[in-house]
């Protein structure tokens, strides 16, 4: 169907398609290429050194093949990465927190952001665009910078604290920063226009005559949100979650920044083991099985994508 | 159908509040003339004097800024050539997973995509000598990796509305195919090129993690700078850089949304 569509010209248009083959060799093999060689290729290299052993040389870690006869090759092949990895209380804990501050903050953002990308997608037209903007700026601004205005505000002498003193409402300050609860707070703020936008997609193509229907026949409209509105937004929500999910599950900058020492998160792990331990072969594995992990809900949301694409 | 929207619109204004007034603040705090960051201590431009004095602010300011340039020509290019090949393209060989090599750089974990890029600069180094070392030219290779994915999406979405009676007109009049292209699709893309280029350039600005893996000793990016201060705590003069960078991106925004604008009507 997609190939169908992909040619709607006249027959005569696409007989000259025809013409277009050198070009059309360049146009679709230059990107190609490109991400095979520089996104694709480098997984295969992952995959390749998580099996090696580190060692104390350039590069630091051993090969998996050597001569050691005139015609005997010998491969050596090292699973201990992995079944550390596996096995290991340290991360396999890594793993699941990981997994769960992305389902905490997964839902944290689906709150925050359904009733934003509803009031967006049924305000006034001329409002709409503004609105949108407004989404979308603190996407474009410095990631970085967004999470580090948290510390100013989370930290014991912070802004929060300072407030929340003056008006009474405490009497010492509270321990926020450097714990999981500031964690889910910098991973919502960051991740927040990821779940609004798709979902204000979804929302805003939305029959809303079937909404007056619903009122007409004498649902309330609670139960006309709950009944006709919400199943109707189900791929917006899940299209939404997964793109606030799989990043989240390996995110470094946020639990390192804001996190505390027992906000364990895979990413940080890897990058501890990369930069700190030097051990490169165990970064990949962590890498892989990070990797696995995500592999699930990847799948769905390019499914998710494909099935946007034909309509 | 009657229902109050006051709860609603409160939802919405607690949304745009919890997105905004963290970044404000900063901006307010960076014009604070008391060196104790959360203590306002009167107004003062002091910590954006001694940024212009800091050199290896600037110096990495300036890597950083040819990097993101480099970056977003080529990643525009490449985007639009990907976009091209996926809504004119038609069917054709490994389309499936041309389209997930451009959707998979969108989410997969910043530690994963560099960790497995130097991995691969080590091993091509090791096997055919280049890239010589790491720095500019690994880190700007990086990061056309993942900006022309997004580049993509943002060219895509473009060429897929567009009406193509144009194209097909001038080809049915006997233009050769790279004439149309340059003359009639290349003007009628313009806005989306021009925001996929805003785009990649702020998000080559923005990379920390990807840049830490693949860059080398000599080269320190703006965002490496800012972490390792960062992770010191926080500094007047970070919030300043903080508020240069928010000005400077929000202004080529807002300039490149109303230049859109003008050309929609």
């Amino acid at each position: 169907m997609i190939a169908i569509s992909g040619f709607s010209g006249t027959l005569f248009t696409r007989l000259r398609a025809w013409r277009w083959q050198p070009g059309r060799l360049v146009n679709i093999g230059l990107p190609y290429f490109w991400l095979l060689l520089f996104f694709f290729l480098p997984f295969v290299i992952v995959f390749q050194i998580s099996l090696a052993e580190p060692q104390i040389a350039q590069p630091p870690y051993t090969a998996l093949t050597e001569w050691v006869d005139e015609a005997v090759l010998q491969v050596r092949l090292n699973l201990g990465n992995f079944v550390l990895v596996v096995e290991d209380e340290l991360y396999r804990a890594a793993f699941l927190n990981s997994l769960w501050v992305g389902l905490v903050s997964t839902l944290g953002c689906l709150l925050i952001g359904y009733p934003m990308a509803y009031a967006i997608a049924t305000a006034p037209e001329r409002w709409r665009v503004i609105l949108l903007m407004m989404i979308i700026l603190p996407f474009w601004t410095s990631f970085l910078i967004r999470v580090y205005a948290w510390i100013g505000i989370l930290k014991g002498n912070g802004l929060l604290n300072n407030f929340l003193l003056a008006l009474g409402l405490i009497d010492e300050p509270l321990a926020i920063l450097h714990t999981q609860t500031a964690v889910y707070i910098g991973v919502v703020y960051s991740y927040l226009p990821f779940m609004v936008l798709p979902l204000y997609a979804n929302l805003s193509r939305l029959d809303l005559t079937l909404l007056e229907a619903a009122a007409d026949l004498g649902c309330r409209p609670w139960r006309a949100f709950l009944r006709v509105t919400l199943p109707l937004s189900l791929p917006g929500i899940l299209a939404g979650s997964l793109l606030v999910f799989i990043p989240v599950v390996g995110e470094f900058v946020i639990p390192d920044l804001l996190g505390g020492p027992d906000s364990l998160m895979v990413g940080r792990m890897l990058w501890t083991e990369f930069f700190s331990n030097k051990d490169w072969p165990l970064a990949s594995a962590l890498a892989l099985v990070l990797l696995a992990l995500l592999v699930v809900p990847f799948v769905a949301l390019q499914r998710w994508q494909s099935r946007l694409d034909a309509h | 159908m009657k229902t109050r929207r006051w709860p609603l619109y409160s939802l919405l204004a607690f949304g745009y509040a919890f997105l905004y007034v963290p970044v404000l603040l900063l901006v307010v705090y960076s014009f604070n003339a008391s060196r104790l960051v959360t203590v306002w201590g009167g107004f003062s431009t002091h910590w954006y004097g001694e940024l212009l004095k800091n050199t290896q602010i600037l110096d990495a300011a300036w890597l950083s800024v040819r990097i993101a340039t480099v970056n977003a020509t080529l990643a525009t290019i490449l985007g639009s050539l990907a976009a091209m090949a996926l809504v004119r393209g038609g069917r054709f060989r490994g389309r499936g997973g041309f389209e997930l090599l451009l959707t998979a750089p969108l989410v997969m974990p910043e530690v994963i995509v560099g960790l497995s890029l130097l991995l691969l600069f080590v091993a091509m180094q090791h096997g055919i000598g280049w890239p010589d070392g790491r720095g500019f030219t690994t880190i700007t290779i990086a990061h056309i990796t993942f900006s022309m994915a997004y580049a993509t999406v943002v060219i895509r979405a473009r060429l897929a509305q567009m009406d193509r009676s144009l194209e097909e007109a001038a080809l049915d009049l006997g233009a050769r195919p790279l004439v149309v292209y340059l003359r009639i699709t290349l003007p009628l893309i313009a806005p989306a090129l021009l925001s996929a280029w805003l785009l990649a350039f702020t998000l080559s600005l923005d990379d920390l993690v990807i840049a830490s893996f693949v860059a080398g000793p000599a080269s320190t990016t703006l965002p490496m700078v800012v972490y390792s201060s960062v992770r010191l705590g926080v500094s007047p003069q970070i919030n300043a850089l903080a508020s240069l960078i928010l000005l400077f991106v929000s202004l080529a925004v807002i300039i490149a949304g109303l230049v859109m604008a003008r050309r929609r009507d």
